[in-house]
């Protein structure tokens, strides 16, 4: 009994632990989700194409942060830089060097990959709160920084860089905004199989480790150091990814467009989609994108006020987040199967 | 004798997880009880669910009255001091105000000076330290200042989980007869969880011994220490 | 030399601010383990409230004290209404509802007294402090309330037993219940403690920052920092963090080049984790060792 009732003693960690297996979906459920997605563009506007896939961009920057934090447990504020720095990749390459644009995809990743994991290293003797607040030094300092005289001739300075929107490749007979969509879902199924797979490795499992408990993951042998820099760093690269992404579709870069408030929406994204359980990052990025504007339409003058109790009922009515609704609803599905 | 603490049919929860199946109990008025059992047992459960900290269901009456809807503060303010496992110190703390701590829901300060000048005098290592951090005392000191603690309450039941645990068997020796004596001369009804089984079973008038969640054996603690099956498990000889 | 020890005199009289406002963190980290993010606009929004009492008439130090009152009061209902029900929700739910309430509250006073920037009163004056253009007698005021609120904080919780309940539920919550501390309460008188001395904060903070919605944006951020730097756990080191903070900031922008106005945050928050590098506790704060 005593190692139950220690539990009970000791205080509930930051980061809940999510087993190996409720971070995802189920195969059918998944390929079913997939091929909606795939004809679903077949039946709409341009318009909603495009949120669509601002919705999975923002859902690639969600997963990565919950990488960071559902998987190793470390937490950051300062998610906006790394998007930042892969949109200005991505938009400074296409612009300056004309290349490619789905050429500027992988380096994007690398330089955010580079910068996460350079910053990562001494911010890993850091946690919780501490860290949060390196990040988020991070996060307020980025803008301003692409904002320096030094680097206008490049990035454009506060006016940003408009980018050229790419056609659809061998004459494909779709829109530009379509086009992207599928570019963008087929970047985002690779990365989420990807991220899986990573969780599911020998690396992933030291990050849960850590998340864990890193005390005992030291003890037991795993490099913590090494692994939370690595998981920072992973977690950069795909928000760069994302980032450059958001460059090649919205055809603009700017720095205004990356403050601590984007860092903030992909932390609410996160928490609405369940922390740790990985579909639920697209779910999250749909709150964030469509629920201001909901909120708009509900009352221009107290929209902040609108969101903000929309947020509230949602962490109220599920804590935590989307995951409880799935498991909720499979409980629901096995009960009708009876 | 009347039963002051009547449990019936206690089952208790971690999660998903069963740890008490259908305890039943009572402790008699000014009784001092042992409750014995291997670890996991569920001795601490028993213990955490008489002061609802656990989710639990069945009877639990004190003096009478059910406390399975009062909250574990309130459950306390009727005179039930808890010391729990690892003895729950208030370390960042001195001494002193670990003890007045203990009196924190008493009103009458006159009252509470006296006693904090008797517990001085139960354990006089405590008074040489009263200003001390709390968590710079030893493990025996710590779990002196804990029963203190608990007595501050003026109790009128008293649960002690492990209280030998950790400690240096004189120390033990010393605690356990002070034990004897609150028992005796504050009239406090003390139940105490162990797995010393032999020291337990001296100082004890009354015994119980649990196995998987369920008891298997009650009655005199004389008796059930000549039992044959207690001294070959808990006993060793 | 002489620029030199202006700066520091200006670092400190803006220090003073942040100075007041880490307090006030550092009052509801303790009651409840969290950095509040609205904690900003709850004491912006409690100015207002002392502004609107003042419109209708109430003279200053009345509008003060009711002001206090009504804070304290909304702290324990946005606890008892909004909070209670998370806490055995995951910590960063917690979290995403600091955000919400900061979204509502500063909406809300957007919405009632808009977000025009308005003219706050202050009861010292703002002529020169002892012959000093650097600091005023305000600022003078400031530091001195900030002082004395922080010697009240420490006869609170080491002389009066509902601060040491309060100090017990928040050390150890379940050995606080074993003793019979309704740490539900405690948790809720903290919210109230924190708002009420948020409420000074703002008051205090609106003559130099002037009066608006997003007043405290900027203030928040350097309130955690001191808060942070000085160490979570002590409300002397949140007040000592928060002059720090100012020096800090102000020998930067003077000092680093191409530090401008726009890089002095970011600057003051790197040597800040520069310094928690090394002192993982913050400066005053006790360190926790941890346990497996």
């Amino acid at each position: 009994m005593s190692a139950a009732a220690e539990d009970a003693v000791t205080e509930a960690p930051a980061v809940e632990a999510v087993p190996k297996r409720a971070m995802t979906l189920g195969t059918g459920t998944s390929l079913a989700i997939l091929a909606a997605l795939l004809i679903a563009p077949l039946f709409v506007k341009n318009f909603i194409a495009f949120q669509m896939t601002m919705v999975m961009i923002y859902g690639i920057a969600v997963l990565a942060l919950n990488i960071l934090t559902g998987g190793s447990g470390q937490f950051s504020l300062g998610q906006s830089a790394f998007y930042a720095l892969g949109a200005y990749t991505s938009a400074v390459l296409m612009e300056n060097a004309n290349v490619n644009y789905a050429l500027t995809l992988p380096i994007a990743g690398l330089v955010s990959f580079g910068a996460g994991y350079l910053f990562g290293k001494p911010a890993l003797r850091l946690s919780g709160i501490y860290l949060a607040l390196a990040t988020f030094a991070l996060a307020v300092a980025m803008p301003q920084f692409l904002k320096l005289h030094f680097f206008e001739s490049w990035t454009g300075g506060v006016q940003g860089l408009v980018v050229m929107k790419p056609d659809a490749p061998f004459g494909l007979p779709l829109s530009q905004d379509k086009w992207l969509y599928y570019f963008t879902l087929a970047i985002t199924v690779a990365i989420y199989i990807g991220s899986i797979n990573l969780l599911r490795s020998r690396s992933g499992r030291a990050f849960m480790s850590i998340r864990d408990n890193e005390i005992a993951a030291s003890a037991m042998g795993v490099d913590v150091a090494k692994y939370k820099t690595l998981a920072f760093g992973v977690s950069a690269g795909i928000t760069g990814i994302a980032g450059g992404l958001s460059a090649i579709v919205v055809a603009f870069v700017a720095p205004d467009s990356y403050t601590i408030n984007l860092a903030i929406s992909l932390f609410l994204g996160m928490v609405v989609g369940g922390v740790g359980w990985l579909p639920g990052s697209f779910v999250g990025a749909a709150f964030i994108i469509f629920v201001p504007n909901i909120a708009e339409s509900i009352s221009k003058g107290l929209s902040g006020a609108v969101f903000g109790v929309l947020l509230f009922i949602v962490i109220f009515l599920v804590p935590h987040g989307a995951r409880q609704v799935a498991i909720a609803a499979q409980l629901l599905m096995g009960k009708l199967r009876k | 004798m009347t039963a002051m603490l009547n449990v019936k049919d206690l089952r208790a929860y971690y999660g998903q997880v069963q740890a008490l199946h259908g305890l039943s109990f009572s402790l008699n008025e000014g009784s001092l009880t042992t409750l014995l059992g291997a670890n996991g047992a569920g001795k601490t459960t028993t213990l955490r669910a008489i002061c609802n900290m656990v989710r639990s269901t069945g009877a639990i009456e004190f003096e009478g009255a059910p406390l399975s809807s009062k909250s574990t503060e309130n459950i306390v303010r009727l005179g039930i001091a808890h010391v729990p496992q690892g003895r729950g110190t208030f370390t960042t703390m001195t001494v002193e105000e670990n003890l007045q701590l203990g009196a924190i829901s008493r009103t009458d300060k006159a009252g509470i000076v006296s006693d904090i000048e008797r517990m001085y005098e139960h354990f006089p290592v405590l008074k040489e330290r009263y200003t001390q951090q709390a968590g710079t005392l030893s493990g025996g000191e710590q779990q002196m200042l804990a029963v203190a603690r608990a007595l501050m309450l003026r109790p009128r039941l008293m649960l002690l989980d492990e209280p030998s645990f950790g400690l240096a068997p004189l120390v033990v020796r010393d605690l356990f007869k002070i034990l004897g004596k609150i028992n005796r001369e504050e009239k406090v009804t003390i139940l105490v969880v162990e797995q010393n089984a032999q020291l337990a079973l001296e100082l004890a008038d009354q015994a119980y011994v649990i196995e998987t969640g369920r008891i298997v054996m009650s009655g005199n603690a004389k008796d059930i220490a000549n039992n044959e099956d207690v001294r070959k498990s808990y006993l060793g000889y | 030399m002489e620029l030199f020890v202006n700066q520091i005199l200006a670092g400190i009289s803006t220090g003073a601010i942040y100075a007041c406002m880490a307090l006030a963190v550092v009052m509801i980290y303790q009651a409840i383990d969290h950095l509040n993010f609205a904690q900003g606009e709850m004491a912006m929004f409690s100015t207002f409230i002392s502004w609107q009492l003042m419109q209708w008439g109430v003279p200053y130090w009345w509008a003060f004290l009711l002001t206090i009152a009504i804070s304290f009061a909304g702290g324990i209902l946005i606890e008892r209404l909004l909070f209670k029900p998370l806490a055995k929700a995951p910590v960063l739910t917690n979290v995403a509802g600091f955000i919400a309430l900061f979204a509502i509250v500063n909406s809300v006073a957007g919405l009632i007294w808009d977000f025009t920037i308005k003219q706050y009163p202050t009861p010292f004056g703002s002529s020169p402090f002892l012959g000093s253009q650097l600091i005023s007698t305000h600022q003078a005021g400031m530091i001195g309330v900030t002082l004395l609120m922080l010697v009240g904080l420490y006869l609170f919780f080491q002389f009066t037993r509902i601060g040491l309940a309060m100090r017990a539920a928040a050390a150890l919550p379940e050995s606080a219940r074993l003793v019979g501390i309704n740490t539900s309460w405690m948790i809720a008188l903290g919210w109230g403690m924190a708002s009420a001395i948020g409420a000074v904060a703002g008051i205090l903070i609106a003559p130099v920052v002037f009066l608006e919605p997003n007043m405290m944006g900027g203030v928040l951020v350097y309130g955690f920092a001191a808060a942070v730097l000085g160490g979570l756990t002590s409300p002397l080191g949140a007040v000592v963090g928060g002059f720090l903070m100012g020096v800090f900031e102000n020998l930067a922008g003077t000092y680093i080049p191409a530090v401008g106005n726009e890089l002095k945050l970011p600057i003051a928050l790197a040597l800040i984790i520069i310094v928690l590098v090394f002192k993982p506790a913050g400066l005053f704060g006790r360190a926790i060792v941890k346990r497996v």
